[in-house]
């Protein structure tokens, strides 16, 4: 039974009878991946199709970019699989030396650096090229993965020299690492908090940072907003952004027709969004776990889908514009103000400047989301948080403790669906324009993206997250291209490293037997106490 | 009985429509009844498989295949098997290292790799809607109204998307139902850790789960490419969620009930759109699910889920 003595036990297998040479069994692997690779890319990547004029297809080969790739994906397989088997150096020096060179000449590339073109050349398909991609950012994609057979296989060797892990080990750690979270979280709220306060004052906070951030800080907010859907009540929602259009558009025609400003409606946008709560949550309330997914999902798409249609009423597929910007509780933000009404910046005697209005949109949205976090934490220390997370771990000990599902679970829609109205209505008068565009499933996803990358249930994790998520492909603006990509990419990667988000530390709020949870092991021994 | 043909008609086009949804809705159901988890990639491996067929069927032209029977024969097996890669790379990439994760992880893994294959395809192949000229033209006439003024027709194209279901439907239920695979992947369904004990390879026969599921995704991405012969990289969203309402529709887990909840999807949209509004065809398809899943959370043929304390 050779088979059991796989992966860190390999040193066992080395020495043993029919140990498999580690050497021959990369290779295997390699080939097998050289396989992959082909069937992967030969069509795909292989063929470019391309529209010509009058709607007739042809295509363009780019046979090198596949050789490439089946040369340098094996080869990354190939010194994995020779680190399983305790082989680090080749990983080590090679991966280092790859991740140097792709990754290097890759983002000179992307700089658009003068040199990249003496790297490419000659970019003749026939003959060799210095570097395999002509595009320079899959090369820096390609030095990403040098970097992780570098990194896995400095980490083995690392391990080596404390030993395998022991289950007792593992379990350690993850007490530990929790510990550390909890630690991370209490000092890095305040931290950030102060940090995204001053910003704005700091010499850096120019118009584009303070832009960017205050669309970071509107996924903060609805990050915690589902969090109380999901990471509270544990209510898969999918359909999140249902609300966040629910929001924006009611401000929209509130603003156009009834000529409401963005603070007399703004509450009326929430209550219209836990309206819309309640009637998604009364009739599924019956269903659980992914059934629900669904069904939110399903809602999420109605939403829109009547949004797109209704003419007469949400202006269609091209929106509604012309909706009042925000003010100053009543003072307009505008060089020439209208007769009777004074300006910002003559009222404070500043110099105009449009710099004012994104400035206080940010301190807006800021206000907005401490609030939401703020209600987050007084409402878990009620009885109806206290409920939620009840109901997220038993539903059935729930029911038989007397706790109300109904009431509890719409409670947790309606509430989340607020907080997405008030942000949906933020959404509007910061755009000035509102499109059916705006809310598609894929802004669902990345909102319970964030919350499940920040490790569910905590508020700086989330935070984090959404600065992660959506501060990056801002960052990442200039690759345009790519941007999604490695979006998607980062999503996957998180999972995989972290299954439990970023800052995960999931402790219910109360506990009994304050502190040493192992001790209620025999439940007997536990009362007694 | 004036009515009857344009509703004939109407049957005709759901039922094809209906077979491509079902098509699609076996990976999905066969991943949620063998791991649980809702596969959302899958609706972008079928829009993998759609392009991997458009660009055989233009890689034909250039060979100088002309036979259409050839073409198509051609088109299905490439478009199965690297269709069929994607699905294995998928799973051993972005779920295989989460089994065993809180549940949710492999869900937020699905969804990164839909943004990742749909922006893969949109770098390689362009944004640009794709157009495919019609291979197979024409049709059978089987009525017509009595003053002439409305045929309905049967095409040729509809009968081969209709006929190929039906045996890929049959080959698939010998499959589980009589080789040894099928009850590797009936014993993993019902208890995985059981199964392992007794000897059966359990990350093979989820791999090949998806791969099924993907092969079935391609065929069914070569069907729309020749159907409609418009494709672009974002495609498989909406006929991703489709087909998972039709997974659920007809009771998740189970094979029958995604081809019946496929058909029903596919009617219930083409007699909307033929008698309300085409416009709206979408929102019926989500209500009818919301509904069943309200009166009959179980799907229409799906076994009661029995809770455990």
């Amino acid at each position: 039974m050779t088979d059991i003595t796989h992966g860190r036990n390999a040193r066992t297998a080395d020495t043993g009878p029919a140990a498999p040479n580690a050497y021959v069994e990369a290779g295997k692997e390699a080939v097998y991946t050289a396989v992959l690779v082909f069937l992967l890319g030969f069509l795909m990547v292989g063929y470019q199709t391309q529209v010509l004029q009058g709607e007739q297809m042809s295509y363009v080969t780019r046979y090198s970019d596949v050789i490439w790739a089946m040369l340098l994906i094996p080869a990354g397989r190939f010194l994995l699989t020779l680190t399983r088997f305790d082989r680090t150096l080749p990983a080590v020096v090679l991966g280092g030396l790859g991740f140097v060179y792709l990754f290097g000449a890759g983002v000179i590339g992307v700089l658009e650096l003068p040199i990249y073109g003496s790297l490419l050349v000659p970019v003749d398909t026939l003959q060799p090229h210095i570097l395999p991609f002509e595009q320079p950012m899959v090369n820096v994609i390609f030095g990403l993965g040098a970097l992780f057979v570098f990194a896995s296989a400095a980490r083995t060797r690392r391990r080596k020299t404390t030993g395998g892990q022991s289950i007792d080990i593992r379990e350690a750690a993850e007490a530990r690492q929790a510990k550390v979270a909890r630690n991370l979280s209490s000092v890095l709220g305040p931290i950030l908090i102060i940090a995204a306060l001053v910003i704005p004052l700091t010499p850096w906070g120019d118009r584009k940072l303070v832009d960017s951030l205050v669309l970071v800080m509107t996924y903060v907010m609805l990050g915690w907003g589902l969090n109380i859907v999901v990471g509270l009540a544990g209510l898969l929602d999918l359909g999140y952004v249902a609300f966040y259009a629910v929001g924006a558009y009611t401000y929209a025609k509130l603003s156009t027709t009834l000529g409401f400003n963005f603070w007399e409606s703004l509450p009326l946008a929430g209550a219209m969004a836990a309206t819309f709560g309640l009637a998604l949550g009364f009739p599924v309330l019956r269903l659980r776990g992914d059934y629900l997914a669904i069904v939110t999902l399903g809602f999420g798409e109605i939403i829109r889908i009547i949004l797109i249609n209704w003419q007469a009423f949400t202006g269609g597929p091209n929106g509604i514009g012309n909706i009042a910007k925000i003010d100053f509780f009543g003072i307009p933000f505008e060089r020439n103000p209208a007769e009777g009404t004074t300006a910002f910046h003559t009222l404070f005697g500043l110099e105009f400047s449009t710099a004012h209005r994104v400035v206080f949109l940010y301190y807006v949205i800021i206000g907005l989301a401490l609030i939401t976090n703020f209600v987050t934490i007084r409402l878990r220390k009620m009885p109806i948080g206290r409920a939620w997370e009840a109901l997220r771990e038993d539903e059935t000990a729930c029911r038989a403790l007397g706790i109300n599902p109904t009431n509890t679970k719409l409670t947790a829609f309606a509430i989340g669906a607020m907080f997405a109205g008030f942000a949906g209505s933020f959404f509007a008068t910061r755009q000035g324009f509102v499109s059916p565009e705006s809310f598609t499933f894929i802004e669902s996803a990345v909102i319970l993206a964030i919350v499940v990358l920040g490790g569910m249930g905590s508020q700086v994790g989330v935070a984090l997250a959404a600065i992660l998520l959506i501060g990056l492909p801002e960052v990442l603006r200039e690759l345009s291209l790519y941007r999604m990509l490695v979006f998607g990419g980062v999503m996957v990667l998180i999972m995989l490293l972290r299954p439990k988000g970023l800052l995960s530390y999931r402790v219910p709020t109360i506990q009994l037997h304050k502190g040493k949870p192992k001790t209620m092991a025999p439940p007997i021994v536990g009362a007694v106490k | 009985m004036d009515w009857f043909p344009y509703f004939l008609q109407q049957l005709i086009n759901g039922l094809t429509l209906g077979s491509i949804y079902g098509l699609i809705a076996i990976g999905y159901t066969m991943v949620y009844g063998i791991i649980g988890m809702v596969n959302f990639a899958h609706g972008d491996v079928y829009m993998i498989g759609a392009f991997q067929a458009m660009i055989v069927l233009l890689l034909c032209g250039t060979l100088g295949i002309t036979w259409i029977p050839l073409q198509l024969l051609i088109m299905l097996v490439v478009a199965i098997v690297l269709t069929a890669a994607y699905g294995w790379t998928v799973e051993r990439i972005a779920y295989r290292p989460l089994r065993g994760a809180p549940r949710l992880a492999p869900l937020i893994s699905a969804i990164g790799m839909s943004i990742v294959l749909q922006n893969y395809v949109q770098l390689l192949q362009g944004p640009r809607p794709k157009p495919v000229e019609p291979l197979i033209r024409g049709g059978v006439e089987i009525m017509s109204r009595a003053d002439g003024s409305f045929v309905v027709q049967l095409g040729y194209l509809q009968m081969i998307i209709i006929v190929l279901t039906i045996v890929l439907m049959i080959g698939f239920a010998l499959l589980i139902s009589r080789t040894t695979l099928g009850r590797a992947q009936r014993a993993c369904e019902q208890d995985m850790k059981m199964a392992s004990l007794l000897g059966v390879n359990v990350d093979r026969t989820i791999s090949l789960t998806f791969v099924m599921g993907a092969a079935l995704a391609a065929v069914a991405g070569m069907m729309v490419t020749l159907y409609w012969g418009n494709n672009d990289f974002y495609m498989g969203f909406i006929a991703g969620i489709k087909a998972f309402t039709a997974a659920v529709l007809g009771g998740i887990g189970s094979l029958p009930g995604a081809m019946l909840g496929g058909i029903l999807i596919g009617l219930i949209e083409a007699l909307w759109s033929a008698y309300f509004s085409a416009e709206y065809k979408d929102v019926a398809a989500f209500g009818v699910l919301i509904l069943v899943l309200i009166f009959r959370p179980t799907g229409l043929l799906g076994r009661p889920e029995v809770e455990k304390v």
